[in-house]
């Protein structure tokens, strides 16, 4: 179970990372809708448009960081399994 | 011979008259572009975002600017922001409360320290500003960007002008009791809005 727990942990702090350097480290807050600017060009006014998608931010990064760290903590409460002792013949 | 030199006259002074006379603008854009930007300090991101639902009209007269007058109204359910957690809290009753208030407007009565340069005018435009249904007395700069005959360029098969609108001010969000109990070093008290909007005036 400890081993479990510990292993849980990595993955998902290797997870977490991995995707929020795959959504380009945004150094901000997580985005849920994309913006897009477009530019009408008789008025020439610039128009956000906004479509779905996902990049994360710090707080996904935190979030996740708490996780693993939550698990990793629950991990230390099961103690090793206990190494069978020796028997001298 | 004194019927018809009356009725030219008549013909004349009308048509005189109605080009003169201010052209209403519907700031309705079929293209949707117009749009309200509004942007607050924060520590780790500014959270910006804007506002697409711009309907009103406004009366402009090409020949004297300083009479314009008109009301631009925002649809609150219109107010976007890229994090859609922040989005639910914009739209709650703390922040915006877009249930009870849909609409943030502003009503121009009056032009002050109007200069016209070719087909741009610039001026404070004195009115009253309606944000979560408190009403304020403001004035703030605009220009106003007179395009004769550039309508059919964006709708096609319409003649007429376009009246292109920019204005960029800032309000206080405890003004108009928008999350008064926010912390200021959490979220700023000064919101930063930018209006870019376009109204079409049809002309058969």
């Amino acid at each position: 179970m400890k081993k479990a727990l510990q292993a849980l942990a990595a993955l998902v702090a290797v997870g977490v990372l991995a995707i929020w350097l795959g959504t380009g480290a945004q150094r901000g807050w997580t985005k849920t809708n994309l913006q897009t600017i477009t530019v009408d060009n008789v008025t020439g006014i610039e128009s956000p448009t906004y479509r779905k998608g996902f990049v994360a931010g710090v707080d996904f990064l935190g979030a996740g960081t708490l996780i693993a760290g939550a698990l990793a903590s629950l991990s230390l409460l099961f103690r090793k399994k206990n190494q069978q002792p020796q028997t001298e013949h | 011979m004194k019927t018809p030199l009356t009725t030219l006259l008549l013909a004349t002074t009308l048509t005189i008259a109605a080009l003169a006379a201010p052209l209403p603008f519907d700031f309705k854009d079929p293209k949707g572009v117009n749009n309200a930007v509004f942007k607050l300090d924060a520590p780790l991101e500014a959270i910006s975002g804007s506002a697409n639902g711009i309907s009103g009209t406004v009366t402009f007269d090409p020949a004297n600017p300083s009479a314009t007058k008109g009301k631009i109204i925002v649809d609150a359910t219109t107010l976007t922001v890229p994090n859609s957690m922040m989005n639910q809290h914009l739209h709650g009753p703390m922040w915006m409360d877009v249930a009870n208030h849909k609409e943030l407007s502003f009503e121009a009565k009056e032009l002050k320290n109007v200069k016209t340069t070719g087909d741009k005018t610039t001026a404070d435009a004195s009115g009253t500003l309606t944000i979560k249904g408190v009403t304020k007395e403001v004035t703030v700069p605009v220009t106003l960007t007179y395009l004769k005959g550039k309508l059919g360029q964006r709708v096609p098969n319409l003649k007429g002008d376009l009246l292109v609108i920019r204005a960029n001010f800032a309000v206080k969000r405890n003004d108009y009791g928008i999350n008064p109990k926010a912390p200021e070093e959490k979220v700023s008290d000064e919101i930063n809005l930018t209006l870019s909007i376009a109204g079409a005036s049809p002309q058969p």
